[in-house]
């Protein structure tokens, strides 16, 4: 199953890699890969921004605008006149293990 | 001590059975093996039935008869997270930590951060652990990165964080290796099963609304032009009332189900045409309705209502999927939320004119 790829934010310096092989082992999707020690955007239409990646990257290779793409977050973020905020109580993208 | 003291109050559960002494007290040992209690506790979640009070006393636990060197696994204070993590490990020695998630799984923790660095490095100082084992491991579920910086829990506590699969399921095989997972455990998976326990949760969430909703069509129904009549509720009110409730049903379903074979990437268009499935199918039955009861400006109102509802509900599966983006599901609501309200709106303005003019019931 494929999201929409085009409004992605995930970004990749890799000039910075250390091959430390973090942003690799965290992701969900397989979007990062590991070649010949050093990291490799190998999906990036995959990403679904959760972050894991930039924020296990110690070398600040990453950045992405993270958060959780929840249509219901969003809207209760607009309604309340915040960003999109995850789960309210009854939301139900928070009661999944 | 603070953690002999929680240990007590913590021994209260039934899922305990006795304690393990520690350099740092006695810390509560868990049964590896789930009850028939704990079972029906997790049904009763997935229905969405006390599900954000299910919660696990934050702190550390034993499994089996662990020692310094057994493995120390993280978890959420999630009841369910929890339950699946020692339901994996029957005769094996382990610790696990439980976070204070708020009774938040791990993954939807992460996004919040409260399952993430601070309460990470907070728990280890409060429980002892550089007390109770020798190693300085620390195995977190995959799914808690998006919360946790390995480095930073490195440099604030001592501990490295190996960040195991994503499924507990694989947990016993990631250890025997030797703390390594193969590529299969990093990935998340959104299959039918996946999908279809879902569902539960989504007519618990959307069935009031859904209610509600029908309860409005029902009695707005009694609206024609000779004023309000219960004949109008029956005739009118009723099957709309119906359809409602069978739109929501239809998509809160068949939206999960089908949803790698629905049409578009954006979930807004899958729903739309799921909807638009329910639509054309049944505008031969509405026509067949006596003209009084449902007229041909009903259904028109209902081949743009049904969609727009569908839509709107599928659009907010996003939140329960496992492959969505914030920037995307952002650029699909631009695009579709205005569509649905329109169409939403348009078909039930079609719908009150038709109660007037279409017929309307001659009591």
């Amino acid at each position: 199953m494929r999201y929409l790829e085009g409004p992605l934010t995930l970004s990749y310096d890799a000039g910075r890699c250390t091959g430390c092989g973090m942003c690799a082992r965290v992701c969900p999707h397989a979007v990062f890969a590991m070649t010949d020690g050093r990291a490799i955007v190998a999906d990036r239409g995959a990403c679904m921004e959760c972050g894991a990646c930039a924020r296990n990257c110690e070398a600040d290779a990453i950045s992405v605008r993270a958060g959780v793409g929840c249509a219901a977050g969003i809207l209760a973020g607009i309604l309340a006149g915040t960003g999109p905020t995850c789960g309210g109580s009854g939301s139900s993208c928070c009661g999944g293990d | 001590m603070t953690v002999i003291e929680s240990g007590r109050e913590r021994l209260a559960f039934p899922w305990t059975d006795g304690v393990v002494s520690t350099a740092a007290g006695d810390v509560p040992r868990v049964r590896a093996a789930l009850s028939a209690r704990d079972r029906l506790g997790t049904m009763r979640a997935r229905w969405g039935i006390g599900r954000m009070n299910y919660q696990v006393a934050p702190g550390l636990y034993a499994v089996g008869t662990p020692d310094g060197r057994s493995p120390v696994l993280v978890s959420a204070n999630y009841k369910m997270s929890f339950d699946v993590l020692r339901g994996v490990l029957p005769g094996r020695d382990a610790w696990i930590l439980v976070l204070d998630t708020r009774g938040i799984n791990v993954w939807c923790a992460a996004g919040k951060g409260t399952f993430g660095t601070d309460e990470i490095v907070r728990r280890v100082k409060e429980v002892g652990l550089e007390l109770i084992v020798s190693h300085r491991t620390l195995v977190v579920p995959q799914l808690g990165a998006p919360g946790v910086s390995a480095p930073d829990v490195r440099k604030r506590s001592g501990f490295r964080v190996e960040y195991g699969p994503v499924r507990a399921q694989d947990l016993p095989a990631f250890l025997d290796a030797g703390m390594k997972a193969s590529p299969d455990m990093r990935q998340v998976r959104f299959g039918a099963r996946d999908r279809a326990v879902l569902i539960p949760v989504e007519l618990m969430n959307g069935g009031k609304f859904a209610l509600l909703a029908a309860a409005v069509f029902l009695l707005l129904g009694g609206l024609g032009p000779h004023g309000y009549s219960t004949a109008g509720v029956r005739a009118a009110g009723l099957p709309s009332g119906a359809l409602i409730l069978a739109a929501f049903l239809w998509s809160a379903v068949l939206g999960p189900l089908l949803l790698p074979w629905l049409p578009g990437r954006a979930f807004a268009v899958k729903g739309a045409v799921l909807g638009a499935v329910l639509a054309a199918g049944l505008v031969p039955v509405l026509r067949s309705m006596p003209a009084q009861a449902l007229s041909p400006i009903h259904v028109a109102g209902w081949v743009l209502i049904i969609p727009a509802v569908a839509s709107f509900l599928v659009m907010g599966f996003t939140g329960s999927s496992t492959y969505t983006s914030l920037s995307g599901v952002l650029q699909e609501m631009r695009y579709a939320l205005p569509v649905q309200i329109a169409a939403g709106a348009i078909g039930v303005g079609l719908w009150v004119v038709g109660l007037f003019v279409g017929g309307g019931t001659a009591s």
